[in-house]
């Protein structure tokens, strides 16, 4: 098996980092800084990949330029995206991490199941990483997989704190691939990230540039008659919520990367006609959803957020915020195929390319038309009120977990939905769950203001699970906004509207108006994250401290 | 029994079994049907008690970070009767997501001199999902003597995306007045943005003084046609009618000054 790893040209790297590969990728990222034209046809530039068991990682501010403006990123070991880390199931592996930054910095590794202490979570694992110091994180590997880690300080991941982990199984990989390239998704802005969560919480409506205007007012009347035009409009107005908000942030201050890599640059991963190639696709962008397929290719869906599945064939699926989905495609012909990921509003793209030898493209399908949010969106009507945190509330949430969500819903395309995931290795947990708990996903759209069950986190206690409980937590998504819901340290099985478990995930993405449940075995004791993996959602309230107790209440 | 000393892999082996085992005895390990998941250790450094300020400000993540707005609704010139005059409408705040200083300030100006300007200092509370409910103080200035009120009023959004405002004033010599305020954007594109605007103010005493009648006083009607070359800056053109009623339009008359007039706008719509 010929591995390209992250990216063509990528060599077998050597089991540490050395000094001349981190010159190259630091010489390579200020090349780019100071010549954006040579990404165009450069796509294959050289990244480091990292593996064995000891790891050195240096989080620095470096120049870059992805749009014509030079702006500072927060890179690891002076990449954007940080190295590809490479571990294998059941090594006890060293990641040391010197922060040269002037502020505290952190790493989470994000899906890989650690102690609580080595989890990256400052304030809840551990202190965060001091400006000048470094941090030792060390732990027993028992999974495998694709993953990726990011920071957990403040907007640190927004400005380029990401990387993808590759976790080589002990056993033969179940679904064997003769190439894999890891595909990096991610939203770059050249906008301060404070500034932009400033401007969400002072306009919510900034970025959303697709709104409903007069002339599409017209339009429906043309299509749809008068009266049904002006009583879909009545009962958005009534409402006063907005049928075009489906993301926050969009491509108008935003260039989407494929492994750091704009749209123009155009990175491109190989492959020999004929050969099954495996695509570890990572969404690891910081308010993003991406609609990904790759015209001419079916995609055959063989992992979920590192977990193998039951092979599934598609032609495009949805990546929220946090989630992973490794793919097996095999291009048979000698051309180029292009890996085409639109954001939800349609208001930009990642992509990138498959082809035989570098240099090559495919056409570039144009962006979908945008859709509205439905009534199904809406969870049908108006509902009791949960205080002034929340501007609507689902009272009869839908639990069909087949929709593939706005914008995707009989676009003629066989689309991935969470009813097609099995997780092969069954549940964890043979036990029913001893109880519920339930949470609402809530916000308020015009003043930014995210929470669960109305309450911002710093209105509300920790979760507590007991340690050894095995629990369903139940989610109703109230908002008219997709949420990635992120739990740290204990996997999210998800069950079937009649109660059967399917699928094991870390970030569980719901739907507007739905009704999601997942069982938890809480077998990891510590105090862990819970979020929207939305970077500004959670920043404005949307988290929660989940605190699993060690057996007799102490920890 | 840490993970942490060994170095060699025979002694992490050693550790990682010592802190199996002892694990074992003193957290039963959850019934596993999956051969593949393995739970984590306990961790061996707990993060020490702390308020909720310290973890935050450890977390650098604050949801209830105070922000500012100002907002420059109408900055215009206005072609009147007797001339050019200028007129401005401006709101700022400052706050969290629940309590807000806020301040308002209107009027125009005419050869110089202020006419009708006012500004209201108000604490700004959230009462319901679409409204907050503020009080405070309001001071007139310009033109007359100044007048000073108390202040009780409501602001939010009215079904259909409409943004209101009402405040009902209190001021000295048992004055009262009543001022509505509503507007509503219209998107012609997504950025030619019509906006039609209203305001009415009510007194319930004249004061020839401030050329103020008592009942309905004076009422604005007007479109203003903004393109945002960014959110936060849009230049506008736009008509207003600008009429007075009653003893107000008597004042207006007596000072020479037109009563019904339909006026054409010009100005700056910024936010920061």
């Amino acid at each position: 098996m010929e591995k390209s790893r992250f990216g063509p040209s990528a060599a077998l790297a050597p089991f540490c980092l050395t000094r001349r590969r981190f010159v190259q990728g630091l010489s390579g990222v200020l090349a780019t800084a100071a010549l954006p034209s040579r990404r165009v046809a450069a796509g294959d530039e050289p990244r480091a990949v990292l593996s064995g068991t000891e790891f050195n990682l240096e989080v620095s501010a470096i120049e870059v330029n992805f749009t014509g403006a030079r702006r500072m990123a927060t890179a690891v070991n002076g990449q954007v995206p940080g190295p590809l880390l490479r571990w294998r199931e059941g090594d006890t592996i060293t990641v040391r991490v010197k922060n040269r930054l002037d502020v505290p910095t952190s790493l989470h590794w994000h899906g890989v199941i650690v102690p609580s202490d080595m989890d990256g979570v400052p304030g809840l694992s551990f202190a965060g990483i001091p400006a000048g110091e470094t941090f030792e994180y060390r732990f027993r590997v028992n999974q495998s997989g694709t993953y990726w880690y990011h920071s957990h300080s403040r907007f640190q991941e927004q400005v380029g704190l990401y990387g993808p982990i590759v976790i080589e199984p002990r056993r033969a990989e179940r679904h064997a691939a003769d190439r894999e390239h890891v595909v990096l998704l991610s939203d770059w802005t050249d906008r301060d990230p404070e500034h932009l969560y400033r401007t969400l919480k002072l306009e919510s409506e900034y970025f959303n540039f697709g709104q409903r205007t007069a002339g599409d007012f017209f339009d429906s009347v043309r299509k749809q008659g008068l009266k049904p035009a002006i009583e879909a409009r009545r009962m958005w107005g009534e409402m006063r919520m907005n049928p075009t908000d489906l993301a926050d942030v969009s491509g108008y201050t935003y260039t989407y990367l494929t492994n750091g890599v704009s749209p123009a640059g155009n990175w491109t991963g190989v492959f020999k006609p004929g050969e099954r190639v495996r695509l570890r696709i990572i969404n690891g962008s910081s308010m993003s959803f991406f609609d990904v397929r790759i015209p001419g290719l079916k995609l055959s869906v063989v992992a979920a957020d590192g977990q193998d599945i039951e092979p599934v064939s598609v032609d495009e699926f949805r990546i929220a915020a946090g989630e992973v989905y490794d793919v097996m495609v095999e291009p048979r012909e000698d051309r180029a195929y292009t890996i085409f990921a639109q954001s939800i509003d349609r208001s930009g793209y990642a992509r990138g390319t498959l082809a035989p030898r570098p240099g090559m493209q495919a056409e570039v399908p144009p962006l979908d038309s945008r859709q509205l949010l439905t009534m199904a969106d809406m969870g049908m009507g108006h509902a009791h009120s949960m205080g002034p945190n929340v501007d609507s509330v689902a009272p009869d949430p839908r639990i069909d977990l087949g929709d593939p969500g706005v914008g995707l819903r009989d676009n003629g395309r066989r689309v991935l939905t969470y009813s097609d995931l099995r997780t092969l290795d069954g549940p964890i947990d043979s036990r029913s769950p001893g109880r519920d708990i339930v949470l609402h996903l809530t916000g308020h759209m015009a003043r930014f203001i995210w929470s669960f069950d109305g309450r911002k986190f710093s209105e509300a206690e920790p979760l507590r699970f007991n340690y050894g409980e095995r629990l369903r937590l139940v989610l109703i998504n109230d908002s008219m906004m997709n949420h990635p819901i992120h739990l740290h340290g204990m996997w999210g099985e998800v069950e079937s509207p009649d109660g059967e478990v399917l699928f094991r995930k870390h970030t569980i993405n719901v739907q507007p108006a739905q009704r999601l449940s997942y069982r938890v075995t809480a077998d990891a004791i510590g105090r862990w994250a819970y979020h929207c993996h939305l970077l500004y959602h959670m920043e404005a309230g949307m988290f929660r401290e989940v605190h699993v107790d060690r057996p007799g209440g102490m920890s | 029994m840490t993970l942490r000393v060994g170095i060699s892999a025979g002694s992490l082996c050693a550790a990682l079994l010592i802190t199996l085992t002892v694990h074992a005895q003193a957290y039963p390990v959850p019934p596993t049907t999956a051969p593949d998941h393995v739970p984590p250790d306990p961790p061996q450094q707990m993060m020490g008690d702390m308020t909720y300020k310290e973890m935050v400000s450890m977390m650098q993540m604050d949801d209830t970070h105070r922000f500012g707005k100002v907002m420059l609704d109408q900055f215009e010139w206005r072609d009147a009767q007797e001339g050019a005059e200028g007129a401005w409408d401006a709101q700022a705040w400052y706050g969290g997501d629940y309590n807000k200083l806020w301040i308002k300030t209107e009027g125009e100006r005419v050869a110089g001199l202020t006419h009708n300007g006012s500004v209201d200092v108000l604490f700004d509370r959230v009462v319901g999902r679409w409204w907050d409910a503020q009080g405070g103080i309001r001071q007139d200035f310009g033109r007359g003597p100044a007048r000073t009120w108390l202040a009780l009023g409501l602001q939010g959004v009215a079904p259909y995306w409409l943004d209101a405002e009402a405040t009902f004033y209190v001021g000295e010599e048992g004055r009262t007045a009543v001022r509505l305020k509503a507007d509503y954007d219209l998107l012609l594109t997504q950025r030619l943005i019509l906006q039609p605007y209203g305001e009415v103010n009510i007194y319930g005493k004249s004061d020839a003084e401030r050329e103020v009648g008592s009942g309905l006083s004076d009422l604005e009607l007007s479109l203003r046609l903004r393109y945002e070359v960014r959110r936060e800056l849009a230049p506008y053109l736009g008509v207003g009618w600008f009429k007075r009623f009653g003893t107000s339009a008597e004042l207006a008359r007596a000072a020479g000054e037109g009563s019904d007039e339909v006026q054409l706008v010009a100005g700056l719509h910024i936010w920061f």
